[in-house]
Parts: structure tokens; sequence; C-alpha cells
């Protein structure tokens, strides 16, 4: 009995260290007074107003939102690949390969970050551009696309295509005809996680960025300056929103997929 | 009759496992041949080979005397039923059964008709516009059916089609599918490893045991006249005896079995000739004689060592002087009969036709 209680306490203060500060953010998002400090000064839209009048900032959100989109179709397609291959093919040498591909969703990023920099420079010679962020994005991102999209095809009954195929279509047209949409689910949630991850990602975009700045490398300069504090606040209220309602729709879809096939549900990232 | 299918010393490996080994068979326009063995045998690498998913690793599979090497499924005049039915989860049923007539060039009221037909012939008219996902076991089966029989193959696959259905179900689809086959005419092959399925619904059934067919026959010669031991031990149940044999005059054998004398069979009991160093009889060949009836040829006594009832029929472990191992014994439970039990002393008839000499 007193341990139950003693769990349930941990659990509370534990969602209270991890939230707290999410819910300041749009806390002060929200207050008029110019010095992030309780008690706070009354409620209105004038940061985001002033977010509004930003130039430079539009440009980061631009950068931000081609380097993901690019980011989260070249990793999905990849993972395809990958999951296609890992699900349906035994080759030699299989579970060493699959566990690099995986590699970097553990590895910390500003290794990845690090070496990239050093490998594109150094190495190759090239310079900084968004493409080198969209590289090292597709890296972080393959495994999470891999991991969501091996369920799909796992579960994606093996007969089914060659149904297709005994009923007269060719590989290709099965492909569309039926692997295709049965894997949809999957695809979207995929390019979902990714597009996330891309989008918040900051170190790796904050190491390989040339002239034109992520939104969160943008986000990390405002800082500097006391007097847009609020306005940052109020970036990251949009960007926590956004974010979340981007993890719901993928979830949603996810599952949508799965119940489609048929399967037991047996895992996800959320 | 001329054969539909003809497969010439076909092998397929996988790596090191040799999955069919030199399988040589003729099948038939229009009948109902049935590939029958334990899991593991090949049947069903067998059916996929003629069916195109798998490459042979050595001889020839003719299809309407053209031969498959290198034609893809898609191109070949068979459709197949698999076994968990791969009714697409993502379309409905209507569109699962068009599925085949995309590539045919039809009007769209032509394929709603054919559809409708395919439906009908499966006993499912207006399921059209029903969820794949909201079909029962049975329902899915049919409409895997009426898939594959829409395209009017020259040969029907089913890949053991019966097993995930319950006993009651599984027995209704025998008989139905039976019947579809009759009122098509289309070739069917099916893959079981249920022995009284393959008897109840085939023409001729090739017994496969490790790669290899065992026995093709039709299902009464298979049943009486098993060619060895392990198809006899397979297909129902059979008692053996140790027993020697040597040449009889005109085309008989005499044979001497150790408690039950000396016998005289014809040579269409000995498959394997006078080689033969076992005999087999079926439970239902050994009659529990009543008080005064007589046996039609041969009598012996025994004692009863156990019953085992299932309704209709029982069957008797009975102990025969002489004989090393107790005697099977099936009766049916007629009206009138006695009942029997254990340690009662009875006479057993037989006749010496029922015999079969196996090595």
């Amino acid at each position: 009995m007193k341990s139950g209680k003693l769990l349930i306490s941990f659990v509370w203060l534990y969602l209270i260290f991890l939230y707290l500060p999410v819910i300041l953010l749009p806390l002060f998002a929200f207050n008029t007074g110019k010095i992030i400090a309780f008690p706070l000064q009354g409620f209105g839209l004038q940061w985001f107003y002033e977010l509004a009048k930003i130039e430079a900032l539009h440009t980061a959100v631009w950068t931000s939102l081609k380097i993901a989109v690019i980011t989260s179709v070249l990793a999905t397609i990849l993972g395809m690949f990958a999951s296609r291959a890992a699900t349906r093919f035994s080759f030699p040498g299989k579970g060493p390969i699959m566990g690099l591909i995986m590699v970097p969703l553990v590895l910390p990023e500003i290794i990845v970050a690090v070496s990239l920099i050093v490998v594109l420079i150094k190495v190759m010679g090239l310079g900084l551009s968004i493409w080198t962020i969209i590289l090292g994005h597709v890296l972080i991102c393959v495994p999470f696309s891999i991991a969501i999209l091996n369920g799909a095809f796992r579960s994606l009954d093996k007969s089914l295509e060659e149904a297709s195929i005994d009923l007269g279509e060719t590989k290709w047209t099965t492909f569309r005809l039926v692997t295709l949409p049965l894997v949809m689910p999957g695809i979207i949630s995929s390019l979902l996680i990714s597009f996330v991850i891309s989008l918040d990602e900051f170190i790796i975009a904050f190491f390989l960025t040339g002239s034109e700045p992520t939104l969160s490398v943008y986000i990390w300069g405002m800082l500097r300056f006391p007097a847009r504090i609020p306005a940052v606040m109020a970036l990251g209220t949009i960007m926590l929103v956004v974010s979340l309602l981007l993890l719901t729709a993928s979830e949603y879809f996810r599952r949508r997929g799965l119940k489609r096939t048929g399967v037991q549900d047996t895992g996800g990232f959320v | 009759m001329k054969p539909i299918i003809d497969l010439i010393n076909v092998d397929k490996s996988f790596g090191d496992v040799k999955a069919l080994k030199g399988v040589s068979a003729q099948i038939m326009e229009g009948e109902f041949f049935s590939l029958l063995g334990p899991s593991g045998c090949g049947k069903t690498t067998l059916l996929r080979t003629i069916a195109g998913f798998e490459d042979l690793t050595g001889g020839v599979v003719l299809i309407d005397g053209k031969d498959m090497e290198g034609v893809l499924p898609n191109n070949r005049p068979s459709n197949m039923v698999f076994q968990s039915y791969a009714i697409f989860p993502h379309l409905n049923v209507g569109e699962n059964v068009a599925f085949g007539l995309r590539r045919k060039q039809l009007s769209f009221s032509e394929k709603s008709e054919k559809v409708k037909e395919a439906l009908e012939m499966v006993g499912l008219e207006g399921y059209e516009n029903r969820a794949a996902h909201t079909l029962s076991g049975g329902q899915r089966q049919r409409v895997a059916l009426a898939r594959a029989l829409i395209l009017r193959p020259r040969v029907l696959l089913l890949d053991e089609p019966l097993s995930a259905l319950d006993k009651k179900l599984r027995e209704q689809m025998q008989t139905e599918l039976r019947r579809l086959q009759r009122q098509v005419g289309i070739t069917f092959i099916l893959v079981t490893h249920d022995q009284e399925e393959a008897l109840i619904m085939s023409d001729r059934i090739a017994v496969m045991f490790d790669g290899q067919i065992a026995q093709l026959d039709s299902p009464v010669d298979l049943y009486t006249r098993p060619k060895n031991k392990d198809v006899a031990n397979f297909i129902g149940i059979m008692n053996f005896l140790p027993g020697s044999a040597r040449k009889s005059k005109n085309g008989f054998l005499d044979v001497t079995v150790p408690g039950l004398g000396e016998i005289t069979i014809s040579e269409e009991q000995a498959p394997a000739g006078e080689n033969g160093t076992q005999v087999g009889i079926r439970p239902e060949m050994l009659t529990i004689l009543s008080d005064k009836e007589k046996s039609i040829d041969r009598e012996m006594q025994g004692k009863i060592l156990e019953i085992d009832y299932y309704g209709d029929m029982s069957y008797y472990s009975v102990a025969v002087e002489g004989v090393a191992s107790p005697l099977s014994i099936s009766m049916r439970n007629t009206a009138g009969r006695k009942a029997l039990s254990k340690d009662d002393k009875v006479r057993i008839g037989w006749s010496a036709e029922s015999l079969i000499l196996l090595d």
C-alpha cells in the first residue's frame, strides 16, 4: 500500500519536471510583459504579431520547411527500400547491415554533426548549404522511418502479392495496386515523423548550416537578445502545437494501417 | 481424357534441402486431383512449381503441352486459392473478385455481370459491396474461389483451403468444392494433409513422402491396395503382421502368417511380389462374430483388451493367440448387437481376400 503511494507520487513528480517547462512556454507567449518572470502582466497576442514582422524569421521558416520536406521524402524512400529488403529477403550480413543503419538512433547527434562537417569540408571539400543539413537529417531520420515501415511491411501477408501476380498483374503493378495501398499508412506516418524530427532538430543544423539558418538555429540566435525572448516563446508555442498535431496524425495513420491489415498493435513510438 | 499437366522428373532444392526429388505425374483434364502427404513432404512446393512461384532445379512442367520454364505466374493458365485466402484487405468483395479482370478488355457492365455470376456460383450473391474484413472464414474462402474462377483458368490450384475452417464447415465445403468442380469442369489440384478429405473429394490422389510420390491412384485403390507400408499407414488404419510369401501356381502366392496360418492370395494383393515381409489387414475387414454367426471365410479366437467408443463405431483391441501385437477391429454399433466388454472371449471372422502383402 505504502509503496503504491510512493510510486504514484514519483510518477507525478516525474510528469511535472517533464512538462512544467513546456507549459511555461505558452504561458509567457500570451503574457504581455517584456520580461520572462512572474507575476504575469496580462493576456495578449502581441508577441505573435511581432513574429509576423520579422523578415529573417520568415526566411528561416521557409528554409526549415524546405529541409524538412526534402528530408522526409528522402528518408522515407530509403526507409522503404531498407525495410522491404529486411522483411522480404534474407541475405548474408543482413543483421550487421540493418544494425549499422539503425545506429544513428542511439548515436549522439553532436558526433554525427562533427563527423559530417569533417567529411564534407576537409575530406570532400564541399561548402555548407541546405543540402548538407538535409544529408545529416536524412541520416538520423532513416532509422525512424525503417522502424515504422518494418512494421508495415512485416504485417503484409506475402501471399497477397502472390495472389495479385497469380491473377495476371506484373511485379510493378502489384506493387502499385496491392503493396503500396497497404503500406501507405506506414509511409504517411514515416513522412510525418521525419518531417517533425527535421523541423525540430538543432545540433546538426547548427553545425552544418551555411548562409541560410534553419528555424531552430535562428531561434538560438534570437536568444542573445533579451527583448526578443517573449517572441521566441510565441514561436516555440507554435512549433509545439504543430509538432503535436503532426505526431498525432502520424500515430493515427500507423494505427489505421494496422487495423486495415488486421494485425495486433505491437509498438510504435507514441 | 488427355493430360493437362505433365510433370517430368521435377526437382526442387532450397539450398541443401531437396524439397522435390524427381517427381513425375500426369494430371488429366477435368479431374479433381489431390496431393496428399504429411507436412514437409513437398506437396505445397509441387503446387507452387505448377503455379510458377518456384523455379525448378530440374525437370519439366508442361501445362497444356507447353513448357512452363520461364513463364511467370501471371502468364500461366492456372489460378490459385491460397491457404490464407489472400483476400485484399483494402478492396471490397466485388473489387476482390474483379481483380483479375483488370487486364481484360471488358466494359464496366460486362465486368459487374461476371462478378455477379462468380459470386452466385459460390453462394455469395449480393456481397459485392461488403468490406473484406467483415467476412467470416468460410466467406473468405468463397471469395477466394470466386476470384480465382472468374478468369476461367485451365487449372485451379488449392493450397490447403479447408485447414483453417472448423470441422462442420470443412465437411460442408468439401461437398461444395466437389460440386463446384463438376459444375465448372475445370481441373482442380488440391493440397491437403487430411487423408479423409482427399478420399472424399478426389478422382485421383498422389500420396507424397519426402519429396517423392509414393503412390498415385484412385481413392479406392489407394485404400484397398496400398503399395507400401508408408501409404497403408498414412491412409486409414492398418494392422500389420509379420509374414513370408512363396510363389504358388498361376498368379497366386502362399503366405505364412504366425497365428493366422497358411493363406493363398492373388498377385494383385501383393504389390511388392513374393519379397513382401508383412501382411496388412484393415480394422473393418475383421469382424467380431455374434453367437451363431458364421465367418464368410476364416475364423480365429481372441480376447478383448480395450474398447474405444466413437458413437457410431467402436474400435476393439483384441489379443489373438500366436499374433505378437493385438489387432485393431472396428465394428459399427448397429441395432441388436450384443454389447461387448473388456476380457470377453470372441470369435473373429475374416477373409483372405482382404489381406495385402507389403514389404
